[in-house]
């Protein structure tokens, strides 16, 4: 982004106080968790302050100025309280020698429109951290359990020897037993069993009704897709509450065929909804085309429209797959002992007797979601491409 | 006109009929699997939330002999309503159904499960008395080859001896004498349903076993009632005509006696009025006990203050996902904001950071929210570290309705964030920056001009967080402990633990219904031809 405002030097009364205060809140963090409060207030906003015009106004020279502090506080936090402190001191180093050349060469101006008051300088930077801090929010819970799942110990929280970065803290044990379990090892095996079963049935049929639906002529098109798509708006305990007394009925609860049944359901209507989409853009002169120079409508559906809807077949398929895969409800009150799937045996394992195990399956799934949400990604943008709709 | 001589209109519609029956035809396979596996049992949840055969089917006599019983008169049922009782509970106890009455009936009346599973063990002495009487006078009642040779046809009974039982034959069905039916109905009646059971239900050789205490009370009701025995030869004529001749001096059983005898409450006016309340084969019961209120002789009525509980859980469902839509909003508006205002490249990186958790197994996100916010957890334990709060006052984030609302709203915020999203793209930002030239402060030009245009996005996400909320189940039950916990986990407890699925299914059937009211509401406002998913 070019820059929109030209910048320059700011005058030593406004950073100086601003990087001040903002060694004030540093120094409040390190200051509480060192026994005095009001001491680290003092001293870090001091410390930074002092920092910053020496840096600034002595110094000059940005570059080994920065590495100095990131230097300095390193050594400082290592002196403190050893080897995880001085990666913390090293990090508010950088902060801070960042923090002052930013503000004291005006850079903070450089990418927001002229006109704009302080004020609305400041709104602008605070908006952009409040963001940060949401979006923090959205993906903590999986970087804590990334490196909890190396754990050493069977707890649930940061062990000292984890936070001094003390090799004897970190062990793959935990996966080595979700790999030798036989329990773990059972749920694995039974998901890889029902997944794809229940995918292979909602994409099926899925995309052949999706087909029907974009037709230009569908008596009652309302009714059905309300039908096809209400698997995904009745809440989960509903459904399984329903199943449970239905296919108990019939027997088919606690069986294989009724476990992937219920999941192929509600994965239909992710598909429909995938491929109907996909269909839009469908230009359905190409068929005509095709059976003007002679292909039956077997050919035409494999050889001319399948390759350009695949994209969001894979996606619908995709989706229907995560969702049997994560499905825990249903198969709860569905399945029997022999159907345990992988998120069943998490949920009575947080459930009953709580093992770190989980969070090395936790672990392995996140790096499965990783990989899938990176394929339907390519796959969306391929499809738009396909259909002309982004120039990507 | 074309050349085959049809008009052109005709044709046209033909060729119309035959593209929609191509269309009907293909999305007919999935159209029947959906309604047989998702909306059968759906249907089958809504008509178990009403259904009550259990006390008709279980007890018939009884149900048919209290129609005309009036309860307020203050009167125990006739003495003919208890024989009809001992007879629906002796079969009843032999099929093993009495429990499952009697626990049925316990939801209704505190008690009742007690009193069935009492009577029912001690149901057999009562005919007892009876059986006695008849294998004291004629050693021939004793015997069931005796039996089955009177009550049998002549047919049935030379087939039963020709079968072997260890054979793979089936054991063939029993056919009752019709000369014994006419003089006999009562006892062969039983009989018939002693036999029924034996080959059918308990599959056992009928030759060897002895008929029911039951059947002996009914032979002696047809005998006292004189039936006309002087016209019979066939087997067993002799022992029979003795019999009516005894029968005169039988000691007979007061049935309203013995039952007072097995328990008292037999005689409690309350017992057999919900019994009758309970007969029909639709009850509103379930529905009434889902709003805290219950049948009761003059209508129905609110349960006693100590036993509501359903009403405050609805209220408190509604409440918890209110606060979890508002803090999505609160959340998802400000990320919404910067993901559209920002440039491609950096918006399409930072949608990542949405995506994920959105793709991320929900156990996966449950239980990182359970290691993080435990007593011992990383949340506690930072706060700690910073001295925020004293080691023997951490915090209680778990088990309660706060755990609840923090993981329910992480894990919904990308529902909020998407739709929101796409909606806050369509908004072009010279709309902003025209009012700021007419003079409007930034407060005025967001409040004025952008956020009216946004409210399409806060509905459709709001709606959408609302419903997926209510109906949670895996969250509340994990991070919700006792307080935090939503209508869906009480729904489960009925299923698999107190077995009351016609409550289950009526608590289900309510929750359906708001959860369709408010579909209908978003298809309205968003339609549902637009719901998109991963952005």
């Amino acid at each position: 982004m070019a820059a929109l405002t030209p910048i320059s030097r700011t005058p030593v009364s406004f950073y100086v106080p601003v990087v001040a205060a903002a060694g004030a809140v540093a120094g409040l963090l390190v200051g509480t968790a060192q026994g005095s409060s009001l001491l680290g207030i003092g001293i870090g906003a001091l410390l930074m302050a002092a920092l910053a015009f020496v840096t600034t106004q002595v110094a000059r020279a940005e570059t080994p100025s920065r590495w100095a502090m990131v230097g300095l506080l390193g050594i400082a936090g290592f002196v403190m309280g050893g080897f995880a402190a001085a990666i913390i001191g090293a990090l508010f180093g950088w902060f801070f020698g960042w923090f002052s050349f930013w503000l004291y060469e005006g850079r903070y101006r450089a990418y927001v429109a002229p006109y704009l008051t302080p004020g609305q300088v400041l709104w602008h930077y605070t908006f952009r951290v409040i963001c940060g801090a949401i979006l923090v929010f959205l993906i903590t819970p999986i970087l804590v359990v990334m490196p909890l799942s190396f754990n050493a110990e069977d707890f649930f929280t940061f062990t000292p020897e984890m936070l001094r970065f003390d090799p004897a803290g970190y062990s793959l044990k935990h996966y080595e037993d979700f790999f030798t379990n036989s329990d773990w090892q059972n749920a694995l095996a039974n998901s890889v069993k029902i997944a794809p079963m229940a995918t292979l049935l909602s994409v099926s049929f899925g995309t052949l009704a999706a087909i029907g639906l974009s037709q230009p002529h569908v008596p009652f098109r309302r009714a059905i897709m309300a039908i096809l798509i209400s698997p995904m708006i009745v809440p989960l305990i509903i459904s399984a509450a329903g199943m449970y007394f239905f296919y108990s009925r019939i027997g088919l609860q606690g069986t294989y065929v009724g476990v992937v049944l219920a999941h192929a359901a509600l994965g239909i209507p992710f598909v429909i909804i995938t491929v109907t989409a996909t269909l839009v853009g469908f230009d359905n002169s190409l068929t005509r085309a095709a059976a003007n120079m002679g292909a039956g409508p077997v050919t035409t559906f494999f050889r001319v429209q399948m390759p350009l809807i695949l994209p969001g077949v894979i996606s619908g398929g995709l989706f229907a797959f995560i969702t049997s895969f994560d499905e825990v409800v249903v198969v709860l009150f569905v399945g029997s002992a022999g159907q345990k799937t992988l998120p069943w045996q998490m949920f009575t394992g947080l459930r009953e007797q709580i093992s770190p195990t989980i969070l090395a399956v936790a672990t392995i799934l996140v790096i499965i979601s990783i990989a899938l949400l990176t394929v339907v990604e390519m796959l969306r943008r391929r499809s738009e491409r396909l259909r002309g709709m982004s120039p990507g | 006109m074309a050349a085959d001589g049809t008009t052109l209109k005709s044709s046209l519609n033909r060729a119309l009929r035959r593209q929609k029956l191509r269309a009907l035809a293909l999305i007919a396979p999935l159209l029947i699997f959906v309604l047989v596996t998702f909306i059968a049992p759906i249907a089958d949840m809504l008509f178990r939330s009403v259904e009550n055969q259990i006390v008709s089917e279980t007890l018939p006599r009884t149900t048919a002999m209290l129609k005309d019983w009036d309860g307020d008169s203050g009167e125990i049922p006739s003495p003919e309503t208890f024989e009809a009782l001992y007879k629906d509970m002796f079969v009843a106890k032999e099929r093993k159904l009495h429990t499952r009455l009697g626990s049925r009936l316990n939801y209704e009346l505190t008690g009742v499960s007690s009193l069935f599973r009492k009577s029912g063990r001690k149901i057999e002495d009562m005919g007892e008395v009876y059986q006695d009487q008849f294998e004291d006078l004629d050693k021939f009642w004793k015997d069931s080859e005796n039996w089955n040779a009177l009550m049998g046809s002549a047919d049935w009974l030379a087939a039963q001896n020709a079968w072997d039982p260890r054979s793979e034959a089936i054991q063939p069905a029993f056919e009752p004498n019709e000369q014994i039916a006419g003089i006999l109905p009562e006892t062969s009646a039983t009989f018939q349903t002693f036999a029924d059971f034996v080959q059918n239900e308990d599959e056992k050789n009928l030759a060897k076993q002895d008929p029911w205490a039951l059947v002996y009370s009914a032979l002696y009701n047809d005998l006292s009632a004189g039936a006309d025995v002087s016209g019979y030869n066939g087997p067993g004529s002799a022992a029979l005509k003795a019999a009516m001749a005894a029968v005169g001096d039988f000691e007979t059983v007061d049935y309203p006696a013995s039952f007072q005898e097995i328990d008292k409450d037999w005689h409690d006016i309350d017992v057999w009025q919900t019994i009758q309340t309970y007969s029909p084969d639709f009850t509103s019961g379930y529905f009434l006990n889902a709003v805290d209120m219950k049948k009761s002789p003059d209508g129905a009525e609110m349960r006693p203050e100590n036993e509501q509980l359903y009403i405050k859980l609805f209220i408190r469902t509604l409440f918890m996902s209110l606060v979890i839509t508002g803090s999505c909003i609160l959340l998802g508006y400000p990320v919404g904001w910067i993901l559209a205002n920002l440039p491609a490249r950096t918006a399409n990186l930072l949608m990542i950071l949405v995506l994920l958790p959105f793709w991320t197994s929900l156990l996966v996100r449950t239980s990182a929210w359970k290691v993080m916010l435990q007593q011992q957890g990383v949340i506690n334990d930072t706060l700690v570290w910073l001295g925020v709060v004293a080691d023997d006052s951490r915090l209680a984030l778990i088990n309660n309705q706060t755990g609840t609302i923090i993981a329910m709203t992480h894990i919904l915020l990308p529902f909020m964030i998407l739709p929101l999203y796409s909606v806050m793209k369509t908004i072009p930002p010279s709309y902003l920056r025209a009012a700021k030239s007419l003079g409007a402060t930034n407060w005025t030009a967001f409040w004025r001009v952008y956020f009216p245009q946004s409210v399409p996005g806060i509905g459709a996400g709001s709606i959408l967080v609302f419903i997926l909320s209510i109906g949670y189940y895996i969250t509340p039950e994990l991070v919700g402990g006792t307080t935090g916990t939503f209508i869906s986990n009480r729904i489960a407890y009925h299923i698999s633990s107190s077995l009351n699925w016609g409550l289950a299914a009526a608590l289900g059937a309510i929750l359906l219904a708001v959860v369709l009211g408010l579909y209908w509401a978003y298809d309205r406002i968003v339609g549902i031809d637009n719901v998109k998913l991963g952005g």
